[in-house]
């Protein structure tokens, strides 16, 4: 019967108590969605390589070439040389080995330089291998593979041509050697999708006439002529290894860190994405504390309003008292009403991060290639429901409280 | 005074209130006895209120004693006193009596919810809740009805029937008439009666109105019973 007063009681001011449960709902959501964007992100940042054991590149700090390697983000201070790439490649426990070559663009995307190993040895997402949705890989020296985000951000389809532009955001292309689309990779939701992949002995063909980042004035061999060469290139940017054995990871990443030829670096992608986080720690605590804030300011209100309401409520508690009530059924009484507003708010909150989350999600991964999965509500989640509940009956004990003693005083004998 | 066993005695009770201009409180000997039927007269500030809250035991006196069915409720702790209320009192106020969000049933059997002892004398509570309404001349229907919509005479009886259910010993009822007119005021006062009889409760009303006079079997003036000190502010 309590529970049926408490719910009655509520439905009788139904104005106010929907708008402090609707105050809660949007905070709630609010919290929980800068949730879902902070972990979306963070798994997407995760799922963007996985199976790959160490990535190599000239010597520079290991987020950064993590960044620039996987993410295209920032650039190669120095390169691989060609000779050590194959020193490495012919160490016994290096399974498998895929050079990485970048420095060139195609509009506001990035051309990639790799070989066909790329497309057997990059896993994504728990160990999903890239697919095509239409097209072949590379079969002539200018094919060229995009990425979904590619062919729908140009309207590139296969056997559309591509002009390759030296370096990044440059207005210098090589306009001589043109590509052709091959083929279009299904979305995966990492940077590969924003990415055009030719092969490694391309990117050497468009700069065979290249001196010193320029091409030689009148100088352009034809394209024939090029896929007649040998085209061996003479650094790569990074290279991607899987070893035959997880136990000869470290011991690998120590010998490439000391290879005396010339300084490199070996990085484990796990402990360089945990440095990440470690630098971006900062910003991710504010905003969850900015959201946090906001959940507080909502239970904020409804106190304010539980306090406004005890005036008005006298007379109800008079009653109660009357009845035989002691004042901690009162204080119960409010604080049970309090984490009802909280309860019903919280889950109308979750109800409209799902509904956002649905209306949201291709924008966000259209707009920043983030995924941000449906899933059944996290136990994550259902705690923070639950720690709304419990926060909203601590803040109610104030005004629920002052009302304990003011049915004290009053006893029953309140006249409004 | 009433002639039989008594059901409420207050013996040298004395009271004041801190914080409210001192208003004091002396209350030498006062009884009523078991089915009795008394009206309490008094004007406003004689301390009426002051009374109630004493034999309902929100306050407790200074000194003196206020004895309920045979127990002294000052010596009740705060929480027995509270229960002690609810299974020897039912009361009726002046008005807004009920709980407006709630159903008709619902204001009914809250008397019951804190006197279990109150409530194991009633079988079936919604049936018997029905048969107050019905005997109290109000709608088939009422039960389910929030009490809220209801007319100010119709709360007043679901007031009366809430008071009454699990026949307490002691029916206070404090100036229940004084919101209704003329003719409505008759009727509830002749359902009052017929059913405070039907349940072998007492009977203690309070009022200014001492028109209601014959319709009891013994009138107490408070100028009679009680004597008030108010100190300066």
């Amino acid at each position: 019967m309590i529970l049926r007063l408490a719910l009655g009681s509520l439905m009788a001011r139904a104005l106010t108590v929907g708008m402090t449960m609707l105050a809660i709902a949007l905070s709630v959501a609010l919290f929980l969605g800068v949730e879902k964007v902070r972990t979306g992100a963070k798994a997407s940042f995760a799922d963007t390589i996985s199976g790959t054991d160490l990535i190599v590149g000239a010597r520079s700090g290991s987020v950064q070439l993590l960044l620039y390697s996987v993410f295209r983000i920032g650039n190669a201070t120095n390169n691989l040389t060609w000779e050590s790439y194959l020193d490495l490649a012919a160490r016994p426990e290096v399974e498998w080995i895929v050079p990485i070559s970048l420095g060139d663009s195609h509009r506001q995307f990035r051309v990639m330089g790799t070989t066909g190993a790329f497309f057997d040895r990059y896993k994504y997402r728990s160990g999903r291998s890239l697919a095509l949705a239409e097209g072949e890989v590379m079969d002539d020296l200018f094919d060229a593979i995009i990425g979904a985000d590619v062919a729908a951000a140009l309207n590139y389809e296969v056997g559309d041509p591509i002009v390759v532009a030296h370096g990044l955001a440059s207005f210098i292309e090589h306009d001589d050697q043109l590509f052709r689309v091959s083929g279009i990779l299904e979305k995966t939701g990492t940077p590969v999708d924003r990415t055009v992949i030719v092969s490694l002995q391309a990117i050497e063909a468009i700069h065979v006439d290249w001196r010193s980042g320029a091409q030689v004035p009148g100088q352009s061999t034809p394209a024939d002529a090029l896929r007649q060469m040998e085209l061996e290139p003479q650094a790569v940017t990074a290279a991607l290894i899987g070893v035959k054995s997880r136990l000869q990871i470290f011991g690998l990443q120590r010998a490439i860190n000391d290879y005396p030829s010339e300084p490199l670096l070996a990085i484990l992608p796990g402990v360089a994405l945990q440095e990440l986080w470690q630098i971006v720690g900062i910003a991710e605590t504010a905003l969850i504390a900015v959201s946090g804030m906001v959940v507080i300011t909502a239970l904020m209100g409804m106190m304010a309003t539980i306090f406004s309401s005890l005036n008005e409520r006298r007379r109800e508690m008079a009653i109660l008292r009357a009845m035989g009530a002691r004042p901690r059924v009162i204080l119960g009484l409010l604080v049970l009403e309090a984490a009802l507003m909280a309860a019903i708010g919280a889950v109308v909150g979750l109800g409209l991060f799902y509904a956002g989350l649905v209306v949201a999600q291709p924008l966000v991964d259209a707009a920043f290639g983030l995924w941000l999965p449906i899933e059944q509500p996290s136990m994550q989640e259902l705690w923070v429901v639950l720690a709304v509940v419990a926060a909203g009956a601590i803040v109610s004990l104030l005004p629920a409280f002052r009302a304990y003693r003011m049915s004290l005083a009053d006893g029953m004998m309140v006249r409004n | 005074m009433g002639s039989g066993p008594s059901i409420l005695a207050l013996k040298g009770v004395s009271y004041r209130w801190s914080g409210r201009g001192s208003f004091a409180l002396d209350v030498p000997a006062f009884s009523i006895a078991t089915s009795e039927r008394v009206l309490l007269l008094g004007e406003s500030g004689s301390g009426k209120s002051t009374l109630l809250s004493l034999i309902c035991g929100t306050i407790t006196p200074h000194a003196g004693s206020v004895l309920l069915s045979g127990t002294d409720i000052a010596s009740l702790s705060a929480g027995k006193r509270d229960r002690f209320r609810a299974e020897h009192i039912g009361l009726i106020f002046q008005q807004f009596n009920l709980l407006p969000y709630a159903t008709v049933l619902d204001n009914i059997l809250l008397s019951l919810r804190f006197a279990p002892q109150r409530r194991a004398r009633v079988a079936h509570p919604q049936q018997t809740a029905q048969k107050l309404c019905m005997d109290l001349g109000l709608p088939k229907d009422t039960l389910t009805a929030q009490a809220g919509t209801l007319s100010v005479g119709q709360q007043q009886r679901v007031a009366a029937a809430r008071a009454l259910i699990g026949a307490p010993p002691l029916i206070i009822a404090d100036e229940p008439t004084s919101a209704l007119d003329a003719a409505t005021q008759a009727t509830f006062l002749d359902l009052l009666f017929e059913q405070t009889r039907n349940a072998g409760s007492t009977l203690l009303m309070v009022s200014h109105d001492a028109r209601l006079a014959p319709q009891f079997d013994r009138v107490v003036q408070m100028a009679d019973i009680a004597r008030t000190a108010q100190a300066a502010a």
